[in-house]
């Protein structure tokens, strides 16, 4: 049971994350302050994926040398072109017949999630930074940026608009 | 922004300066080994024009990297990893099949190398002048709000 | 298919890194001064590239420090600047309808997770598909040490023109949504040229000044 839990804390807490993030989206009148929860939610979306990709005893996706045959450093070009197909071959080969066995020397976390989530990062900054531009000219335009208060302004404006409507058919009709 | 009481901190900004760019070329450079690549080169390099930004004030700064350059730089970005799918293309391969690029047999590394290093190029133009395209358009903006109001 | 032996040193690193995490968050929550709360999204974006450090997503705590931090934190200041410093308080009657979505929300969340692999779990479905073959073929493929930048930029190439081009776009969106920024520097020119024949009101000068 301990076990348990200790193998999915990880999930709860940061489960508990986003939660947070989704409640400052939801409670908050502050658009800005509403827009941070959003990005609080998507670092934890993050976490999440990266959580996934954790190898128990893994390191960090970059290969260490047994598993970087026929070159060290950037050892590379045509002297190798030949050796490495063979082994590309001999990969492909295995990975076909659905021999899953790692036939790495080390344990890697995933790299998958990794580029992923890092492309993500920088994509939910620019869409972020497109959301604050338009809290700039909401504030520019209405002279708040609290959710309620840019409401009641639209609803006095909608009023306004539809007595004056009112009024120029009256005076049409008469 | 002429008043002395910033003074150690325009010093310190200027031996940074150098260094966070540089730092910039090395994570864009050395993506291939370690941690790294075009999308965190070229935050690294926009954070050091915004830095000089906020310390010697944005029309300082909009004099030596003017915001026509950083949106061309952004275009350009974009357009030379689009390039690299279309010369893969030209060459009989796939769209951004670098392997094509040098008609290699596969087990080639050349024509990968090449294709990586241009279209991280093509992310590090395209994210630092995306960014400080972004960072320009907000600091740009007049403020309304007066500085004693803090 | 469970960890033989939970590891002790990284678990005790989830536990105070995520308690930072929840701690930060909080207070994000619970304050009003928007400085701070920007502020506190800058710690929580720095806490959480260490955490993604600490599980050995190098490239992913990178990603964050920089841009999390960095750059996030410059535009949010730049956003506030142009807004306002404080947030309203909130009425407490309006809060609780948020928070009790956001509890049954975690909490079946939460029940959805006993299903999940164990973290950590080398077998599980995420980590024995594409992400492996990543890892035994990259080499061989492109002679690339770090796994990350051939899937980034060879086999997900696609993926990373289209992110790419995102960025690029939200560029031209914020520049078109609020200028390309020239203003200012018109503005400060007008202004130093205004200051040497004594200075006038700098107000509402925006409106008259057209970008090319």
């Amino acid at each position: 049971m301990l076990l348990f839990i200790l193998e999915r804390a990880n999930y709860w807490a940061i489960i508990g994350l986003m939660m947070i993030g989704l409640y400052i989206t939801f409670a908050s009148g502050n658009l800005i302050k509403r827009l941070v929860g959003l990005s609080l939610f998507q670092t934890s979306i993050c976490l999440f994926y990266v959580t996934l990709g954790i190898v128990a005893g893994g390191t960090a996706p970059i290969l260490m040398d047994p598993d970087k045959p026929g070159g060290h450093g950037g050892g590379h070009g045509e002297d190798h072109a030949g050796e490495a197909h063979a082994a590309l071959d001999a990969t492909l080969t295995a990975a076909a017949s659905g021999d899953r066995v790692a036939d790495l020397a080390n344990a890697y976390s995933n790299p998958l999630p990794h580029v992923l989530m890092l492309t993500a990062i920088v994509v939910g900054v620019a869409t972020l930074s497109v959301g604050l531009a338009l809290i700039v000219r909401i504030r520019e335009a209405y002279g708040t940026i609290e959710a309620d208060e840019v409401r009641e302004i639209d609803m006095e404006t909608a009023i306004a608009q539809e007595a004056e409507q009112a009024k120029a058919e009256k005076e049409a009709l008469a | 922004m002429k008043s002395d009481h910033h003074v150690i901190l325009r010093v310190i900004t200027k031996t940074l300066i150098p260094v966070i760019v540089l730092y910039g070329l090395y994570v864009q450079f050395h993506g291939d080994f370690g941690p790294g690549g075009g999308f965190q080169a070229g935050v690294i390099l926009a954070v050091g024009v915004i830095l000089y930004a906020l310390v010697f004030g944005v029309p300082s700064a909009m004099r030596a990297v003017p915001p026509a350059f950083t949106r061309s730089v952004a275009a350009i970005g974009v357009l030379l990893y689009a390039g690299v799918g279309f010369w893969a293309l030209l060459q009989g391969g796939q769209y951004l099949e670098y392997q094509a690029l040098f008609q290699e047999e596969p087990g080639g590394h050349h024509g990968q190398h090449v294709g990586i290093i241009l279209i991280e190029l093509g992310v590090l133009f395209g994210v630092s002048g995306a960014m400080l395209t972004i960072f320009y358009a907000f600091a740009g903006r007049v403020a309304e709000i007066r500085d004693e109001d803090w | 298919m469970a960890m033989s032996e939970p590891d002790i040193g990284l678990a005790l690193v989830n536990i105070v890194l995520l308690g930072l995490l929840f701690v930060v968050a909080i207070a994000i929550a619970r304050l009003r001064s928007l400085f701070a709360i920007v502020m506190l999204s800058g710690i929580y974006s720095l806490v959480s590239a260490v955490w993604y450090v600490a599980v050995d997503a190098v490239d992913v705590g990178f990603t964050e420090a920089a841009v999390g931090a960095g750059m996030s934190t410059a535009v949010l200041l730049g956003a506030m600047l142009l807004t306002s410093r404080t947030a309203k308080p909130e009425k407490s009657l309006r809060q609780l309808g948020p928070l009790l979505v956001c509890i049954a929300t975690g909490i079946m969340l939460i029940y959805a997770t006993v299903d999940l692999p164990a973290v950590g779990d080398p077998n599980s479905p995420a980590n024995t598909g594409v992400g492996l073959t990543y890892l035994r073929v990259a080499w061989y493929d492109t002679g690339i040490e770090n796994v990350v930048t051939p899937v980034l930029g060879s086999y997900r190439g696609f993926d990373t023109l289209g992110e790419t081009t995102v960025v690029f776009v939200a560029g031209i969106a914020v520049a078109l949504l609020l200028g390309f920024g020239e203003r200012s520097l018109a503005e400060t020119i007008r202004n130093e040229d205004k200051n040497l024949s004594k200075n006038a009101p700098k107000s509402d000068a925006e409106d008259e000044e057209s970008d090319s």
